[in-house]
């Protein structure tokens, strides 16, 4: 059994605080970015297939607001939302986000991140987006992991089929 | 990237599952119990990087090791480390998937601006 075989998407953790995801992409820049800020655009892939997005808010200025709603397949809602912090265009889009459906006792602020979108020419037409996604602390970072468990558990039935036989 | 095996990070459960090396080695045993020789052979690197990243998986208790003869066998303790790698592997997927979308959305950008600038 092989890892992540699913897409060429890199997930790697840099430090304590930090998640970082990796991805090429055979389009030029400008095009990528646009396909991360419009929300006609966002609307169309953000789903990751699993349901629909209901919502797709994007004022694109800093201290504009963002935030979508994805409706999974089976009614299951999961809402996000932040604040732009950041952005140069065609470059990079720095956001605050936070995933509303918290589990008790975690506040907001523990939760927040910062998420810094990094677009970069790969030559040939092709770009390299990383996403770097910052806690305030290794706490918060779990208290992430927790919460994102919980909204993966609808779909990951077939996950653990996977998983399950491997990891005794 | 390359230098995760950093003091700062080893004792963390969560950095020693997600660097994907170490998930190679993880899933090599979840095959069964294997010597260190069977993993350098199946990672095709060199011995002491193999060391390297079972002395990191052993600190948080991924994978036990016992003494057999002169051979060391490392077992998988997936027990500990199953809730985050299944969250790894869960946050992986869903972003490929999104990726997988986005680059069909990027294909459709390609062929607009195409499009135009033939019409023009």
């Amino acid at each position: 059994m092989t890892v992540a075989t699913s897409g060429t998407a890199i997930l790697t953790f840099p430090t304590d605080e930090q998640i970082l995801i990796t991805r090429e992409f055979d389009a030029p820049r400008h095009l990528v970015y646009r396909a991360f800020t419009e929300p006609e655009l966002v609307r169309r892939w953000w789903h990751a297939k699993r349901g629909e997005m209901k919502s797709c808010e994007i004022d694109l200025r800093v201290g504009g607001k963002w935030r979508y709603v994805a409706v999974a397949f089976d009614g299951t809602e999961v809402a996000f939302h932040g604040e732009y912090l950041d952005i140069v265009l065609e470059e990079r889009v720095v956001t605050t986000e936070v995933y509303e459906g918290l589990p008790e006792g975690v506040s907001e602020e523990d939760a927040s991140t910062t998420n810094t979108a990094t677009f970069t020419d790969a030559g040939d037409g092709r770009t390299t987006l990383t996403l770097l996604v910052q806690a305030p602390s290794k706490m918060a970072r779990d208290a992430i992991v927790d919460s994102g468990m919980e909204a993966g558990l609808q779909d990951a039935l077939d996950l653990l089929e996977e998983t399950a036989g491997s990891l005794r | 990237m390359r230098s995760m095996a950093r003091a700062a990070t080893t004792a963390d459960a969560f950095n020693a599952v997600a660097e994907p090396r170490r998930r190679q080695i993880l899933d090599l045993l979840s095959g069964g119990e294997r010597p260190v020789n069977d993993l350098v052979r199946a990672l095709g690197v060199a011995q002491p990087q193999v060391s390297k990243h079972l002395r990191v998986l052993r600190e948080v208790g991924a994978v036990d090791v016992r003494g057999d003869g002169r051979q060391r066998l490392y077992r998988l303790n997936g027990h500990a480390l199953k809730p985050i790698h299944d969250w790894v592997k869960e946050y992986e997927r869903s972003w490929s998937e999104r990726f997988d979308q986005l680059d069909a959305v990027l294909e459709e950008l390609k062929q607009e601006e195409e499009d135009d600038d033939s019409g023009n």
